[in-house]
C-alpha cells in the first residue's frame, strides 16, 4: 500500500510535465492543424529562462575586504550580487533564492514573443503543406533552437535550485497514519503538481468561459464559418499559439529544479509527449491531459521492484507498449474525435 | 542490358563511374596546399557516404514512393549492426555471412514492426515507428544487455569461438575481411601531387551500393513501384479499383528495412562494433534529413543527400577559428573578427546549426530537395529566365499532390 501510494505520487510530477506539454501540442494542433516538433524546444527554452534569471540575479561585483586574507595571503575578494547592494542584503537574497518562481513572470512575455515569432515567421507558411513537411520544418527549427541554446549555455546541465523554503520533503506517511519516512515527497514536486493543475484549469476555463475562448473553440470546430462571420480567426489562432508556447515555457521554468536544464531536454520530452498526444487522441484537450497523467503514473508504477522482477526492463518501455496497444485497439486514441487526422 | 531502358542504363553507368572514381574525385586539391583539408578522399568518409547512401535509398523506397514517413528506421540499422557483429563473433570474420544475416534479421524485424505500424497511416504511423525504435533502443540498453553488451557496445573479443576461422592467432583482434582480403587494407597512389587512397572496404561498400542502387532502379520502374506510387497518390481510389494497398506497403517497409539492415551490417563490417546509439531517434531523423535534402521520391536524391551531409559533416567539423583566421586575414581587423565570429558559429562544433538551418531552408523553399534545385537550374539555363508555367512540369510524379489540406487560409 505504501509503495503504491508513493509511486502514485512519483508519477504525478512527471505526468504533470507531460500533461502541460501535451496540452500545448494539442492546442496548436487543434487550432492551427500543425504538428509542431519544436514544442519540446520551447519547453527547453522555458527552463533556460529560469537559468538566465538566476544568472542575472547572481551577477556580482567584487570588493576587496582589507581585514581578511585568503589562503595565499592576498586580500580576500568578496562577491556581492548587485541586487543585494541595491535592495539590501535581505530582500536581495530573497530575490536570488526565489529566482525560479520569479522566472515564471519573466518567461511568460518571452515565450509569447517566441511563439508569435515562430508562428508568424515560419509556421504560417506551412498551413497548406502536408503534415510531413510541417513535421520536417519544425524538426529543423528544433535543431536550430537547441544549438543556439547550446552555444550560449554549454552542453552540461546547469543546476537551478528551488527556493530554500521548499527544499525539504513532505511526509505523507505520517499524515495518513503510516510509519513516518515511508512516503516522503519533495515539496517542490508537490508544488509542481499543484502548479500544473492550476495552469491546466486556467487554460480550460479560458477556453470555456470567455468570449475569446468560445470563438477559438468555434474556430476549431469550423474555421471557415467563423471566418465568414467576419471574425479574424487567424489572429486568434496566432494568440493561441503564443498561449500554448507560454504553457510549455512555464512548464519548463518550474521543471528546472527537478531536472537540471540541458540543451537536449526538450527533445527527450518531445518524443514522449507526442506519444502522449497520440494516446490521448489528436485534437482532444482533455485526452492529452488525461493521457499525460496516466502515462506518467504508469511509468512510475512500472519502475517498482515488484513489477521489474516479473518483467525486467518494463519501466523503460512501458509508455511505448501502452501507446502501441492503444493505437491498435482504439485508433483515435483515448478521447480522439472523429475526423481528426484521418486520411 | 540489365533490363533497363536506354536512359536508365546510361544513368546507372554514370552512377557506377562516379562511385568507382570517388577516391579520385573527392581528392581535388593537392596535398599540402591550403585547401587540402577539403579533400574527402579518405576511406572512412567514403565508406560512410556509400553506406548512408544505401540507407537513404532504402528509406526512400518507403517514404518517397508510398509517402509513409517512418521516424524509426534507425532501429533496423542498429539491429543489422548487432546481427553482423554476432556473426563475426560466432562464425567467421568474412563479411559476407555477416551482411546476409544482418539483412535477414532486420527484414524479420521490419516485417513484424511493419505489420503492426502499417495498420495506421499519417502521423500515427510516424509515432508508432518512433515508439518501436525507441523501444528497441531502450531494450538494447536494459533487458537485452546479454545480447547487446549494453552501453559498452558489442565488440569482438579474443576468446570468441569464430568456428570457421579457427583459433585466433596471436594477441591481436582479427580484422574483417572478404575471403582473406582485409577490409582496412588500401593501396595508395601518389600522382599529380595528390595522394589517392584506394581502400578495399570502400570498394566493397561501393560494389554493394551499386547493386542496391540497381535494385532500386528496377523497383522504381516496376509495376510494383507503380503500385507504391498509387498508395501515395490516393489509397481510397486504389481500394476502389479492387487492390489492397496493405501487402504493397508492407513489402515496401520490409524492403526498406532490409536496406537499413544492409547498411548496418556494412557499418559493422567496416568497423566491427555495434552500439545502441545507432538506434536513437536522432539517427532516424538523420536519414529523413538526408532523403529530403536530396529529394524524396527521386532515384539519385537520397544518395546525393547522404553524400552532401556526410561530406559536410566531416569537413565542417574540422574548420575551427584558426582556419577561419587564415581565410579572412585579408579583411580589416574589426570586420575580420565579426566575420570569423559568424562563421565560427556554423562550423566546428556548430555543424548541427548549419544542418538545421539548411534543412529548414530546403523544406521551405525547395520541397523537392537538391534534385529539384538542379532541375530548376538546368531548366532556367535552357529556357532563359522566362516565367515558369506550373503545368509545364517535366516530372509530375515527383511533385505529388500535397495531400489532405488542413486549415485553409
Amino acid at each position: 500500500m505504501e509503495t503504491i501510494l508513493l509511486q502514485l505520487l512519483n508519477g504525478l510530477d512527471k505526468g504533470s510535465a507531460y500533461a502541460l506539454i501535451a496540452l500545448g501540442l494539442t492546442l496548436i494542433f487543434g487550432t492551427l492543424g500543425v504538428v509542431n516538433f519544436a514544442h519540446g524546444a520551447i519547453f527547453m527554452i522555458g527552463a533556460f529562462c529560469a537559468v538566465t534569471l538566476s544568472k542575472l540575479l547572481n551577477l556580482s561585483f567584487e570588493t576587496i575586504d582589507p581585514d581578511k586574507v585568503d589562503f595565499l595571503g592576498n586580500p580576500a575578494k568578496i562577491k556581492t550580487p548587485y541586487v543585494e547592494a541595491w535592495f539590501g542584503p535581505e530582500f536581495g537574497h530573497a530575490l536570488i533564492d526565489w529566482s525560479v518562481p520569479l522566472a515564471i513572470l519573466f518567461s511568460i512575455p518571452i515565450m509569447i514573443v517566441v511563439g508569435f515569432a515562430m508562428e508568424r515567421g515560419l509556421i504560417k507558411h506551412f498551413y497548406k503543406r502536408p503534415h510531413a513537411d510541417q513535421i520536417l520544418v519544425t524538426f529543423g527549427l528544433a535543431i536550430v533552437l537547441q544549438e543556439i541554446i547550446k552555444y550560449f549555455y554549454g552542453a552540461n546541465p546547469i543546476s537551478t535550485p528551488a527556493p530554500d523554503a521548499f527544499k525539504g520533503s513532505f511526509d505523507f506517511g505520517a499524515m495518513l497514519g503510516f510509519d513516518p519516512n515511508l512516503i516522503i515527497y519533495p515539496y517542490w514536486r508537490l508544488i509542481y503538481f499543484g502548479f500544473a493543475a492550476v495552469v491546466i484549469g486556467a487554460v480550460f476555463s479560458f477556453l470555456q468561459f470567455t468570449t475569446f475562448g468560445m470563438v477559438v473553440r468555434a474556430g476549431m470546430a469550423d474555421r471557415e464559418t467563423v471566418g465568414l462571420l467576419g471574425i479574424n480567426i487567424d489572429r486568434r489562432f496566432t494568440i493561441m499559439f503564443g498561449l500554448a508556447s507560454a504553457v510549455a515555457g512555464v512548464a519548463g521554468v518550474m521543471y528546472a529544479p527537478i531536472l537540471s536544464p540541458n540543451y537536449h531536454m526538450g527533445m527527450d520530452f518531445l518524443v514522449l509527449c507526442f506519444v502522449v498526444v497520440v494516446v490521448g487522441g489528436m485534437g482532444s484537450l482533455p485526452g492529452a491531459v488525461a493521457a499525460g497523467f496516466l502515462l506518467g503514473i504508469l511509468e512510475s508504477f512500472s519502475s517498482m521492484n515488484a513489477v521489474k522482477s516479473v518483467l525486467p526492463g518494463i519501466d523503460q518501455i512501458i509508455i511505448y507498449v501502452v501507446a502501441i496497444v492503444i493505437l491498435l485497439t482504439r485508433p483515435r486514441g483515448l478521447m480522439g474525435k472523429k475526423g481528426v487526422m484521418e486520411e | 542490358m540489365f533490363g533497363l531502358n536506354k536512359k536508365d542504363r546510361s544513368f546507372l553507368l554514370i552512377v557506377i563511374a562516379l562511385t568507382l572514381l570517388t577516391p579520385i574525385l573527392l581528392q581535388p586539391f593537392p596535398a599540402g596546399s591550403e585547401l587540402a583539408q577539403f579533400n574527402g578522399g579518405y576511406p572512412d568518409l567514403m565508406q560512410k557516404i556509400a553506406i548512408f547512401g544505401i540507407f537513404a535509398v532504402g528509406f526512400n523506397i518507403l517514404f518517397g514512393l508510398t509517402g509513409y514517413l517512418s521516424f524509426g528506421h534507425a532501429a533496423f540499422l542498429g539491429i543489422g549492426s548487432y546481427a553482423a557483429v554476432w556473426m563475426m563473433k560466432l562464425l567467421t570474420m568474412n563479411v559476407i555471412p555477416a551482411i546476409m544475416l544482418a539483412m535477414v534479421v532486420s527484414g524479420l524485424f521490419a516485417a513484424a514492426i511493419g505489420y503492426v505500424s502499417l495498420r495506421r497511416s499519417g502521423i500515427y504511423f510516424s509515432i508508432l515507428t518512433l515508439a518501436f525504435a525507441q523501444m528497441s533502443y531502450k531494450m538494447a540498453y536494459s533487458v537485452l544487455t546479454p545480447l547487446t553488451n549494453g552501453e559498452t557496445g558489442l565488440q569482438l573479443a579474443l576468446d570468441d569461438p569464430r568456428i570457421l576461422d579457427g583459433a585466433a592467432e596471436g594477441s591481436s583482434l582479427p580484422v574483417t575481411n572478404i575471403f582473406g582480403l582485409a577490409m582496412n587494407s588500401s593501396y595508395k597512389l601518389e600522382a599529380l601531387g595528390r595522394v589517392f587512397t584506394f581502400n578495399v572496404g570502400y570498394y566493397f561498400c561501393a560494389f554493394i551500393a551499386i547493386l542496391a542502387f540497381y535494385v532500386a532502379i528496377r523497383l522504381f520502374r516496376s509495376p510494383f513501384g507503380m503500385m507504391l506510387r498509387a498508395v501515395k497518390s490516393n489509397q481510397q481510389r486504389m481500394t476502389y479499383t479492387g487492390l489492397d494497398p496493405k501487402p504493397y506497403t508492407l513489402a515496401a517497409f520490409v524492403i526498406s528495412g532490409m536496406y537499413a539492415g544492409l547498411a548496418g551490417g556494412l557499418l559493422a563490417a567496416m568497423d566491427p562494433l555495434a552500439g545502441a546509439d545507432r538506434m536513437l531517434w536522432t539517427a532516424s531523423g538523420e536519414v529523413v534529413i538526408m532523403t529530403i535534402l536530396g529529394g524524396a521520391g527521386t532515384l539519385m536524391g537520397p544518395v546525393l543527400g547522404a553524400g552532401v551531409i556526410k561530406y559536410l559533416e566531416n569537413i565542417f567539423s574540422k574548420i575551427n577559428e584558426g582556419v577561419l583566421h587564415g581565410w579572412f586575414s585579408f579583411l580589416p581587423d574589426g570586420v575580420e573578427d565579426v566575420v570569423i565570429w559568424i562563421f565560427a558559429r556554423f562550423t566546428g562544433e556548430g555543424w548541427h546549426l548549419t544542418l538545421g538551418v539548411t534543412f529548414m531552408l530546403v523544406v521551405t523553399f525547395l520541397p523537392g530537395g537538391l534534385i529539384e534545385g538542379l532541375r530548376r537550374l538546368s531548366k532556367r539555363i535552357k529556357h532563359g529566365s522566362q516565367k515558369r508555367d506550373k503545368y509545364d512540369d517535366p516530372d509530375p510524379e515527383h511533385r505529388p499532390d500535397p495531400g489532405k489540406r488542413v486549415a485553409g487560409e
